[in-house]
């Protein structure tokens, strides 16, 4: 080798340092302020005395259904609006560029007024109030622009060849969409799905606008309910002698992360061959 | 719509009446005219951006479907001008293999069933057709066992054979060739060349290639095309036999003998 070579190959390490080890130093705090209240308890039992007692399953299940409202819409809905921006508008056109500022705008905008918006049209004008849905649906907003940028690069990067075969075979938009271009660009598709439950996940401002913070199991999803990323903050900002029950806590959020994160990759690890009915 | 096993009639002729392609304001090829026989194989041959792949193009209108391509004259498949043909009609009879093997991401088989079931045919005859086309393609032995499988798995020969097949299964009358070979190595073209070889008469056949080697083992009639200012042209439509040995315009000649392009 080299010594060039080799210098090359020990700079490459340099910022794989800079990513893995605040990475492995976070986790590492967390652990030791917050391993000692981790137990089966924990996550079964609701919280008590302002979460200083008990557990986090009402947390848990807030926190599902959030995702889950919030996925539910930012998925298709992204999905879509990547499709047109893929299918439909020219990669450098005046579309494509107006198109991208106004999702880069959104992207750059702080989750405070998403918040802020959140409470005013689904807690007050659409009269949802606080609740799983008006969370969801607000996540889901603040979530849409890096949902849809993700899949239309995904989308563009499935080769040309393919879109010319089909045409030269006269497939419907429908078939040539359902079984080429989406298994094709799936893996993308699906980065942008991880990174967007991260987000959602992790957010506090938005939810305690319009998810509420009430610590009781929701009913619901027009029922009020904290999230444990709202939990964290509480515990830590406002319940003296929470510090470590709010790591407790931050470390089951990563664990969820960390366990979807490897659930979706695990599905894509399958071989892409959407079957057609025979 | 339903696809018979086996279509009797003879293939229809492809005929070109001064055919143009004009991409904005710039000119891929003009005034070009000639005529492919019944079950006959021609070459489109000349050097690169003369309009051989525009011309092709215009002929199943893949080109109508490019932003600011206008196409001009006409084509018919035998009696039928295709501009009064529906789009997927005429990609029915009209099937076209690219110079890149592109199957798609799905099974074998599926790359197959896929088109059939986008054009109707009933289920219990795409496994009977999709076995034809790979047959027909001399693809079936080498895969038969592995239907399920990824096809892009296969290799690159294979590849551009099962593109083939997927045209073939559409039982298309006419084929386009754009190079076919172009991208194999030695023994994967010779495989493929004899594979198209065994469509002549079956199907019309309209092939570019760059190799005139190819060309003069394979076809019946060969078209010269070549560029004149910045505008490609037909130089001559002639028999294969013509074109190599007796060459009527100086630029084939030029161009066949290897001095040239």
């Amino acid at each position: 080798m080299h010594r060039r070579d080799r210098w090359i190959a020990v700079a490459g390490v340099v910022p794989w340092l800079l990513v893995v080890v605040p990475l492995v130093m976070m986790l590492g705090a967390l652990w030791q302020q917050g391993y000692q209240g981790l137990s089966l308890a924990f996550l079964l039992e609701d919280p008590r005395a302002a979460g200083r007692a008990g557990g986090i399953a009402s947390l848990l299940l807030s926190t599902g259904w959030i995702l889950a409202v919030c996925l539910a819409v930012a998925v298709p809905v992204g999905l879509g609006c990547a499709l047109y921006l893929s299918e439909e508008v020219p990669p450098g056109s005046p579309a494509a560029r107006r198109l991208g500022f106004v999702l880069d705008l959104l992207a750059a905008t702080p989750s405070v007024v998403f918040g802020l918006f959140g409470y005013q049209f689904f807690a007050i004008t659409l009269g949802l109030g606080f609740s799983i849905l008006s969370g969801g649906l607000a996540l889901s907003l603040m979530v849409l622009p890096l949902m849809i940028r993700s899949a239309e690069q995904a989308l563009r990067g499935v080769p040309g060849s393919y879109r010319r075969a089909a045409r030269a075979l006269a497939l419907s938009r429908w078939g040539w969409v359902r079984r080429v271009l989406l298994p094709g660009a799936a893996s993308g598709i699906a980065v942008g799905v991880i990174l967007s439950v991260g987000r959602a996940l992790a957010e506090t401002a938005v939810l305690l606008f319009t998810a509420g913070y009430v610590l009781r199991r929701p009913d619901s999803v027009f029922d009020s309910g904290r999230a444990l990323s709202v939990h964290i903050y509480d515990l830590a900002m406002n319940v003296p002698g929470g510090t470590a029950r709010a790591a407790t806590t931050a470390l089951v959020l990563m664990a969820v992360l960390i366990a979807i994160n490897l659930l979706i990759r695990r599905a894509l690890r399958r071989p892409v061959l959407a079957g057609v009915p025979r | 719509m339903t696809v018979s096993l086996v279509d009797a009639r003879r293939p229809p002729s492809l005929t070109l009446d001064g055919v143009s392609v004009h991409y904005g304001a710039q000119v891929a090829i003009q005034g070009a005219s000639l005529t492919v026989a019944s079950g006959e194989l021609m070459a489109l041959v000349g050097p690169s951006g003369c309009g051989k792949t525009s011309l092709l193009c215009a002929i199943n209108r893949m080109a109508d479907e490019q932003p600011g391509c206008r196409v001009g004259g006409t084509v018919r498949l035998g009696d039928d001008d295709v501009a009064g043909l529906g789009v997927t009609a005429l990609r029915r009879q009209v099937g076209m293999v690219f110079q890149q093997p592109n199957p798609f991401p799905l099974s074998v088989i599926d790359n197959l069933r896929f088109p059939l079931s986008e054009h109707g045919v009933p289920r219990r005859q795409r496994d009977a057709l999709a076995e034809r086309a790979l047959r027909d393609v001399g693809l079936w032995d080498e895969v038969k066992d592995r239907l399920g499988q990824s096809a892009l798995a296969l290799s690159g020969g294979q590849q551009q054979r099962l593109c083939i097949a997927r045209a073939l299964v559409l039982a298309p009358r006419v084929l386009l060739l754009d190079e076919p070979c172009s991208a194999l190595d030695p023994v994967s073209s010779r495989v493929v060349e004899d594979m198209i070889a065994s469509l002549k008469g079956r199907y019309t056949l309209l092939m570019v290639t760059h190799n005139l080697a190819q060309a003069r083992r394979l076809a019946d009639t060969v078209t010269v095309c070549w560029v004149e200012g910045e505008c490609g042209c037909v130089v001559e439509s002639n028999t294969c036999e013509q074109v190599f040995k007796a060459p009527a315009h100086p630029i084939t000649a030029a161009y066949c003998g290897g001095e040239v392009g």
